[in-house]
């Protein structure tokens, strides 16, 4: 968190390219998000969105380019510095990535409980209160396959953000729940930044949601960037293919 | 065309052979790496040593008692055409505590326990638990990976060693029902002739077949690619890879050890 604050850049990823068997997904990206930025990342499926998130954590390695996060470089893959790193960022996966053998209770202390510095009644208190706050009052006992998708995907967020970090990455995080919540976790997600002054990158499919949450937009496509600016003035972007896109409309590029 | 198409086929049979012992030995070395110094998750190893080995230990008694009793039936035949009922109690505890014991327990219990935690390694990979396990700063090896090896090399050692208990009790009763022999003959063959070094020898083994099947599972579970057909394939693989490796232990081991 220091780290951040001190270079006011939280993300700064440069010319990088991602391939996986011979297929190129990120060409020549380059993305930079200041500390305490809030950016949404729209795009088509299968554009390179979640693979720029995973790109964020280190669990994407570039074939070429640098990639800054909290003002250490990650590109070179070293696990000591990775590990370091991801101590201080936060991510919620498209899949919820719970595991399967821990409770939901447990599942939600885990970040805490890794590192070892809290002691375990604070962490007791503090996954009650991460589970009221997505709406899961008195699931900590449940399973992770007791629940459905909307659930799970609410146990991730309690579990990426209880550790306060400095930086917080979300994959999806309203698929799968309805308008009413889809909304309270936006809430969610702006009130936590704004008491931990947090940085937030959310991957979404919701161009409505998104634009209403995210206070800038990238718009990633072909594994490229299309659009990068401020959210309202997206749908006036000089891109066809993202007015297309925004508007979802039949005829166009895409 | 026929012979092309053969050759391919060991040519792509033996590169993929070679590219799954390299990765089988390069995850050896991690977990290697990870043991010094020790860096052990206590709770997941007792979790994994509680359903890896008591849970296992019903079916491998079951399995090793009548071992025993085919032991003393095949031997029943030789046995009353030399007169050599001596000999009973001294054959089935050597051929048990060096070959078939170790070897019948360990194919058990890769398909019981190896194929089990493929299948879940695979499953935690394919829903990206293990990159969950990494975006927390967790490295999946020491975490995952080293107490299963330690829980699983343990729990096929201590199996042996009871199954082989298991299986002479059932050699004694079988000879009893069947051949007529006293329990004090059968008792006296076996304590008279074996030697401690046959009990090292099934050991030794039994610990090998452990580390063996451990890791052949873990790694078909850990680089598994693709959803549900993924896991089937995984598991499959490292059923066969467990046995392969077994087989080919079992055969270096005999000619080495004394």
């Amino acid at each position: 968190m220091d780290q951040a604050t001190n270079t006011g850049t939280a993300i700064s990823v440069h010319d990088v390219n991602v391939g996986f068997d011979g297929t190129q997904v990120l060409r020549k990206l380059s993305l930079s998000l200041n500390t305490g930025g809030r950016l949404g990342i729209l795009g088509p499926a299968a554009g390179g969105k979640s693979v720029l998130l995973k790109l964020l954590v280190g669990l994407v390695a570039p074939n070429a380019g640098t990639v800054q996060i909290l003002g250490t470089d990650i590109s070179k893959g070293n696990e000591k510095t990775l590990m370091r790193v991801r101590r201080d960022v936060g991510m919620l996966f498209q899949n919820y990535a719970l595991f399967d053998f821990m409770t939901v209770g447990e599942n939600v202390a885990f970040p805490l409980a890794r590192l070892g510095e809290t002691e375990e009644d604070e962490i007791a208190e503090r996954v009650a209160a991460r589970l009221k706050a997505v709406g899961l009052a008195g699931s900590a006992d449940k399973m992770p396959s007791e629940l459905s998708g909307g659930m799970k995907k609410r146990v991730g967020i309690a579990r990426a953000t209880i550790a306060r970090p400095a930086l917080l990455l979300y994959d999806e995080p309203t698929a799968g729940l309805d308008p009413v919540t889809t909304s309270k976790m936006y809430e969610l997600i702006a009130a936590d930044q704004a008491e931990t002054g947090c940085t937030v990158v959310a991957v979404s499919s919701d161009v409505g949601a998104l634009t209403g949450f995210a206070s800038e937009l990238a718009l990633v496509h072909e594994g490229a960037i299309r659009y990068r600016g401020p959210s309202k003035a997206i749908a006036e972007s000089e891109d066809a293919l993202v007015r297309q896109f925004v508007s979802g409309a039949d005829e166009g590029p895409l | 065309m026929i012979g092309d198409t053969t050759i391919g086929a060991i040519g792509r049979g033996t590169l993929f052979a070679w590219r799954e012992l390299g990765g089988i030995t390069i995850l050896t070395g991690k977990v290697l790496r990870a043991l010094i110094p020790p860096r052990l998750d206590g709770p997941e190893l007792l979790r994994n040593m509680y359903r890896m080995g008591n849970r296992s230990l019903p079916i491998i008694a079951l399995t090793a008692f009548f071992v025993g009793g085919i032991m003393v039936i095949q031997a029943g035949v030789l046995v009353k055409q030399l007169n050599a009922a001596g000999l009973v109690g001294w054959g089935a505890g050597y051929a048990i505590f060096r070959e078939v014991g170790p070897m019948l327990i360990a194919l058990m219990f890769s398909g019981r326990v190896g194929s089990n935690n493929t299948a879940e390694l695979a499953t935690m990979t394919v829903t990206e638990q293990l990159d969950g396990l990494r975006a927390l700063a967790i490295d999946p090896i020491p975490y995952l990976v080293v107490p299963r090896v330690i829980a699983m090399t343990v729990c096929l050692l201590c199996l042996v060693i009871l199954g082989n208990l298991i299986a002479l009790y059932g050699g004694a009763f079988f000879a009893m029902l069947l051949l007529d022999l006293e329990f004090s003959t059968l008792y006296y063959s076996l304590v008279d002739n074996i030697s401690w070094l046959d009990f090292v020898h099934g050991a030794v083994k039994a610990a090998a077949f452990g580390a063996a099947i451990a890791m052949t599972s873990c790694y078909f579970g850990v680089s598994v690619r693709g959803g549900a057909v993924g896991v089937g394939k995984a598991v499959n693989a490292a059923v066969v890879a467990a046995a392969i490796s077994i087989v080919t232990l079992d055969f270096l081991l005999t000619a080495v050890l004394p």
